[in-house]
């Protein structure tokens, strides 16, 4: 009951005319960079950074949760109607949502994609009211060397489960950790990477990290790949589901929020694993499996739902342990050390008046999300006519105001065309973005556990698994590494398996025309077909 | 010599058509269609689809006219596209669709409209949607 209350008072400070009005900047804004693609929250999170300077900590972080949520919603009207999902976690999405806005079902797409969000989304945040105080009293008993054992954790699953490659990931990965390293030894006061410059003393700023490898890396990677033949507007009305759709919808709904919240609640987080889950069993139990790769409802609503739910999974350990496993709780999780805030357990106890300002505020904000994108779907889809030259001339322009802003000096500019034509190299290279904006950020703090961790050893290298926990942890590493691999063994031994530990061997990554040839095959053969494409790409 | 007309699936655009295809009937020469995006929005409705394309063909068939159509998704800007091909068609006559803009609004976005008369060799003959008085 303690904690109702505490959620009460949440809402008395966010339903605040000021802080509602900062939900609904955050809501439009995350809706809006959703649906672009190629800007998504973590960038827009990024180069709202240094305006928050000014702002209560409590309204600011309620802006960027209403664009962390909104961002979500936005990513799947432009994947419904485009066929261009933003991130990889409505991949899914887009294959039976497009297939359906082309059959003229646009509206029941968006309306089931929102609505099952909204569901999601609300399911998903009170699951996190519930779950986030056990954690913390769980985590609060952890020592140095369990939580040292646990960021490791989600490093390794991060770069190693979610992606299409590992090399390419842990490659993200290293980049990320020695991008973290530069400044001062926390222990020592030695200067580290610094190549005696004297602004790199400090460290990197983490804005203008950010900054540079969202905005200006994505800017520069627009700008070599400006011409694109123009789709047409697919015509939408208002979204609305008749009550067949309803019926057929609400299911999968329940179903995806199940999948989703566990996944990114675990510390391993991503949206990937758990709508692929989704789409399989939502095909399995379908009534009309055929409508399957011809538009299918429950093909949207299911992996939409994961999606959604996962994202509020994702604010659990980020919250109780201070552990961010996507990029737009990594920024936020910056934003908060700014603010000279600690994450960690002890944020619930040391800020409660914060954090249960911010879970109230994800109510309130999804269900703004819910009555803005209903009616204005098809307005929200007018921001895709936008020349992308003015969009990126407008991101450049707050990518340099914002990163001059945070220290006033010139040298943070040249770091900030620097990593910038490294966040261009990543995807020029195809290395994912999201294990070095983690490495930058967890990096640092997981260097300072495992100094700890030694300093409380002694130097004795066994002081790391010198807690229960932290052994289960390694265990669970090492499981998480050796699974794929025996997966593949096994699969190679029996010459057959399903389409889901096909899927999952490869990190839950099935590309659309991986499962457009699953689809075009009979039932009977289909999972047969997924594993011979999987090989293939396997084999040199 | 040809006539060469400015495109856009808009009332303005069909206007210019229609006067197009009369002013190319009545000198017996060719009609050059010229559809053209930047390729720089994601979505862009200016640009004619096949579909519309081969009902343009259809149609311009009908009117019993030598034509062609110029469609270039990744083209230049839409002045320039228009009058590249007005100079390399020896073009006697270019017609384009006019529509009303602020002032305010022309400042920021320019008139492609003023570009092609200001710069072009020949006669331009625009065109507003609605020719009523």
């Amino acid at each position: 009951m303690e904690t109702l209350s505490l959620l009460m008072d949440g809402f008395a400070s966010a339903l605040t005319p000021i802080n509602l009005l900062f939900a609904l900047v955050g809501v439009i804004l995350g809706t809006a960079v959703g649906v672009l693609p190629g800007i998504g929250p973590a960038m827009a999170v990024a180069l709202l950074l240094p305006v928050t300077y000014g702002m209560e900590t409590s309204s600011a972080l309620i802006m960027f949760a209403g664009i962390y949520y909104g961002g979500m919603y936005g990513g799947s009207t432009t994947s419904i109607l485009l066929n261009t999902p933003g991130e990889s976690a409505t991949v899914i999405t887009a294959i039976e949502g497009h297939k359906m806005a082309k059959n003229g079902r646009a509206a029941q797409a968006l309306a089931t994609a929102a609505i099952g969000s909204f569901v999601a989304g609300t399911i998903g945040t009170a699951l996190l009211v519930g779950f986030a105080p056990i954690v913390v009293k769980f985590a609060v008993s952890l020592g140095a060397p369990s939580y040292f054992a646990i960021m490791v954790l989600a490093l390794i699953t991060v770069t190693a489960v979610l992606g299409s490659s590992k090399i390419r990931g842990f490659a993200a990965l290293g980049l990320g950790l020695a991008i973290g390293l530069v400044g001062m030894d926390p222990v020592s006061g030695q200067s580290r990477l610094t190549f005696g410059f004297a602004p790199l003393v400090d460290g990197l700023d983490i804005v203008v990290v950010a900054v540079a490898i969202f905005a200006i890396g994505e800017a520069l990677w627009i700008a070599a790949h400006l011409r694109s033949n123009p789709s047409r507007t697919i015509p939408v009305g208002r979204p609305w589901m008749g009550k067949e759709d309803w019926k057929r919808s609400w299911k999968p709904w329940l179903r995806g929020t199940a999948y989703g919240f566990p996944f990114g609640a675990l510390p391993a987080g991503g949206a990937e694993v758990p709508t692929f889950l989704s789409y399989v069993t939502e095909k399995k139990l379908s009534k009309h499996p055929e409508e399957f790769g011809h538009g299918a409802i429950e093909g949207v609503a299911g992996p939409e739902a994961a999606n959604n739910a996962s994202a509020a999974g994702t604010l659990t350990p980020m919250l109780a342990l201070g552990l961010p496993t996507n990029a737009t709780a990594a920024v936020m999780l910056a934003f908060l050390t700014m603010k000279g805030i600690q994450p960690g357990p002890l944020l619930f106890e040391n800020e409660p008046a914060l954090v249960w300002t911010l879970i109230a505020s994800l109510f309130i904000g999804n269900t703004l999300l819910l009555l803005i994108n209903l009616p204005l779907a098809p307005v929200w889809a007018k921001l895709l006519k936008i020349p992308r030259p003015f969009l990126y001339a407008g991101i450049l322009f707050f990518a340099t105001l914002g990163a001059f802003s945070v220290n006033m000096q010139t040298a943070d500019l040249w770091l900030l065309l620097l990593i910038g034509i490294l966040g261009f190299a990543l995807r020029r290279f195809g290395l994912p973005i999201l294990p070095l904006i983690l490495g930058v950020i967890i990096g640092p703090m997981a260097e300072q556990q495992l100094r700890k961790s030694f300093q409380l050893s002694a130097g004795e290298i066994s002081g790391l698994w010198s807690e229960p926990v932290a052994v289960t942890v390694y265990i669970i590493i090492a499981i998480v590494l050796l699974i794929p691999l025996i997966l593949s063994i096994l699969r190679k031994a029996r010459g057959d398996s399903s389409e889901l530990t096909a899927g999952l061997a490869s990190g839950g990554m099935i590309s659309e025309d991986e499962l457009d040839k699953v689809e075009s095959q009979q039932p009977s053969s289909g999972r047969h077909s997924a594993d011979d494409a999987l090989d293939g790409k396997d084999k040199p | 010599m040809t006539v060469v007309v400015g495109y856009l699936p808009t009332p303005q655009g069909e206007a210019a058509l229609e006067q197009a295809i009369v002013e190319a009937q009545r000198a017996q020469v060719k009609l050059v269609v010229v559809n053209s995006s930047k390729g720089d929005a994601l979505v862009d409705d200016r640009l004619i689809d096949a579909r519309e394309f081969h009902l343009l063909e259809e149609r311009l068939t009908a009117a019993g006219l030598d034509f062609w159509i110029e469609r270039s998704a990744q083209g230049h800007d839409a002045a320039d596209e228009v009058l590249r091909v007005a100079q390399a068609q020896r073009a006697q006559l270019i017609v384009i669709g006019l529509r009303k803009r602020t002032t305010v609004g022309k400042f920021i976005m320019g008139s492609t409209a003023q570009r092609i008369l200001m710069q072009a060799g020949c006669p331009v003959l625009s065109v507003k949607a609605d020719g009523t008085w």
